[in-house]
């Protein structure tokens, strides 16, 4: 995961998109959350959009 | 770095392909194993093929390459739906899941898959059109080239002009996301009622029914088209940003109605809208082809990308002569993006071998990299099924072949090495006698229980195709449309309209003979496809025909057959006559009625 946070920083900073740090760091963290979790967490949050 | 596994997956069409010291040794779509046309799950089935295939195990993989590159595809899934919020409020909350999950973290993903890759293996990326242009330039015959790659979207790019030269290749002129002709081509498919990433082939085979009376409406209100075959859509009329369809009511309005609902009664307005957007995507095709001449200078074409498998399109660039010579990666949509991303890295990675040599007529063996089977394990599957059936030495399933085609039978041919592709090239085909002015209707109908509408191909010597089509360029992979040759038509009425234009007799070989009189030609030779062409020089010597109908060995939502008892299952569940696999020849009317089912999960299309 953390390696994926590396990737990301160094592609917005390539690129020149820090406008989208924000975004990207908040579906990283629930990324993160999934991968660790199994997504069983989120699974109720996600429901309503399913 | 000897052994490299491309890979293509998650999207549409997964595959995998196997590279040794550079040589293509296996390549496979998941489809054809899983039994679910365009399956886009990890495709378990074909890495477990192409491995068997070259005697390695993933512990020996040097490393493994995906087809596209997931951090830049999901920002730009991030930026569009920026652009559009809130309207795709539904549809992010769907597609979250899956890229949180799996495809955005993809080197874990793909490690997780493939248990047994050694850590210190590498897992690389190369870009979705890279892989494309990959896939068209490094197997193709020339030294060098312009590349031309064509297709829905990738990561951007939408559309890439590139050169290549031995083992380099360059991109030099992209076009990006949410202009794209191929999306654009997509939009109608669906507004027809046709399943997108595999009913824009019944487009092509219907346009010729239509009229070509929407062409300005597309042109003033869809598309701004510039000289070098850029374009720019106007997205009032879309909405696939949004994620839900892929038009609007805008579009609807232009069109003269809602979309077409799938296996509703096609009017002619769905054969005009089909003819102009056909009419547009090859005018289009030809300005990229002019401008890939210019900016590159070669005097070779590779193409590649999903609007590659336009063979309408392709034929009118060989026709206009802007290159002189165009060659074509068969499995052009996403499954050759496997192969494709795995020669990028050979050919251009940092530590590549040695210099690219290329080979006549390409790399590609024809195309068949895909699984075959030997006659002890096609007779136990037989005997599974208590099938009735007689072995024959070669020379004699030949001889009864050619003569049940001579008689107007339809035969199932399963022979050698499946097919890596869309198309069935002679060893996953059912074969047909293209005189017969019954067997069009009969095979869509009572075989491959299919549109009436739909056009079949022929396979021709290609020593003798000049004679039967106006065609100057090989054509292996069935990937040109070309003129039937005038020689070999017939007078018709020119009052007929529409599907009524099916029933008219219009050549010599009227089962190939589209209504605009037109066929998508396979050329055949001895050197590249030796049974299949023995079986048409039989076939020639018996009728004087050196021609047969060639289609796929599948029946309507289904992926083609692999293996010999998918082969089988089809066979007893259709009319086919007759079915010559391995040298094994069975008759169907004499199979035991035991019920057999089907080996695949229909997908509508």
């Amino acid at each position: 995961m953390w390696q994926l946070f590396k990737e990301f920083f160094m592609f917005l900073r390539q690129e020149k998109k820090w406008w989208l740090a924000p975004l990207v760091i908040i579906l990283l963290l629930l990324a993160a959350v999934i991968v660790f979790t199994g997504g069983s967490v989120l699974a109720p949050l996600m429901y309503p959009f399913l | 770095m000897r052994h490299i596994l491309g890979i293509s997956a998650y999207y549409h069409d997964s595959a995998a392909a196997l590279l040794s010291d550079g040589k293509i040794i296996a390549a496979a779509q998941e489809e054809r194993f899983s039994r679910k046309k365009n399956d886009e799950r990890f495709p378990h089935h074909a890495v477990a093929f192409c491995l068997k295939q070259s005697f390695l195990t993933e512990s020996d993989l040097d490393a493994v390459v995906f087809y596209d590159k997931p951090i830049i595809k999901f920002t730009r899934l991030l930026e569009s739906y920026l652009a559009v919020a809130p309207s795709g409020w539904l549809t992010f909350p769907r597609i979250l899941p899956s890229w949180l999950g799996e495809k955005l973290n993809l080197p874990n993903t793909l490690r997780y898959e493939i248990p047994r890759l050694p850590d210190h293996r590498p897992i690389l990326f190369t870009e979705h059109h890279q892989a494309h242009a990959a896939s068209a330039f490094f197997p193709s015959p020339f030294e060098e080239a312009a590349v031309l790659t064509v297709d829905g979207v990738g990561e951007w790019a939408t559309t890439t002009i590139g050169e290549g030269r031995g083992n380099e290749l360059d991109i030099l002129e992209e076009l990006k996301f949410p202009h794209s002709l191929g999306l654009l081509y997509s939009a109608f498919t669906a507004y027809c009622g046709f399943r997108i990433n595999s009913g824009e082939y019944k487009m092509m085979g219907l346009a010729p029914y239509g009229e070509p009376r929407f062409v300005k409406a597309i042109y003033d209100h869809l598309v701004d088209v510039k000289d070098d075959g850029s374009l720019q859509l106007n997205l009032e009329y879309f909405d696939f940003l949004r994620g839900l369809r892929m038009t609007n009511s805008k579009f609807n309005t232009l069109f003269g109605g809602p979309p077409r609902q799938p296996e509703t009664r096609v009017e002619q307005r769905h054969m005009d809208v089909a003819r102009s957007i056909q009419t547009v995507t090859e005018e289009i095709m030809l300005r990229l082809a002019r401008h890939a001449r210019e900016v590159t200078g070669k005097k070779n074409l590779c193409m590649a990308g999903g609007v590659a498998l336009n063979c309408v399109a392709n034929g009118r660039i060989l026709r206009e002569k802007i290159f002189e010579h165009i060659w074509i990666q068969p499995a052009a949509g996403d499954a050759g993006g496997a192969l494709g991303a795995a020669l990028a890295v050979w050919h251009m990675h940092k530590n590549h071998p040695q210099p690219r040599t290329t080979m006549q007529p390409d790399a590609m063996q024809g195309g068949f990299l895909g699984p075959e089977f030997s006659d002890d394990e096609i007779e136990t599957v037989l005997k599974s099924h208590q099938a009735v059936y007689r072995k024959l030495d070669r020379e004699s399933l030949l001889d009864e072949v050619a003569t049940l085609l001579a008689n107007e039978r339809i035969v199932g041919w399963v022979q050698g090495r499946m097919e890596f592709g869309p198309r069935a090239l002679g060893h996953r085909s059912i074969l047909g006698d293209p005189r017969s002015p019954h067997m069009q209707s009969a095979l869509n109908l009572k075989v491959k229980f299919r549109e009436s509408f739909r056009p079949f191909a022929p396979a021709v010597l290609r020593e003798r195709a000049a004679e039967f089509f106006e065609l100057d360029e090989e054509s292996p992979y069935m990937l040109l449309v070309a003129p039937i040759h005038p020689s070999q038509r017939l007078e018709t009425s020119p009052t007929a309209t529409g599907l009524e234009r099916l029933k008219q007799l219009r050549s010599r070989l009227p089962a190939i003979t589209h209504v605009d009189d037109s066929a998508r030609v396979q050329t055949v030779t001895a050197e590249q496809n030796p049974l299949f062409y023995a079986i048409i020089k039989r076939f020639e010597a018996k009728t004087g025909c050196p021609v047969l109908m060639n289609t796929s060995f599948n029946v309507r939502g289904e992926p083609v057959v692999c293996s010999p008892d998918d082969a089988y299952r089809c066979f007893v569940n259709t009319e086919i006559d007759f079915l010559a696999i391995g040298n094994f020849l069975l008759e169907r009317t004499r199979q035991p009625h035991l019920g057999v089912k089907p080996s695949f999960h229909p997908v509508p299309d």
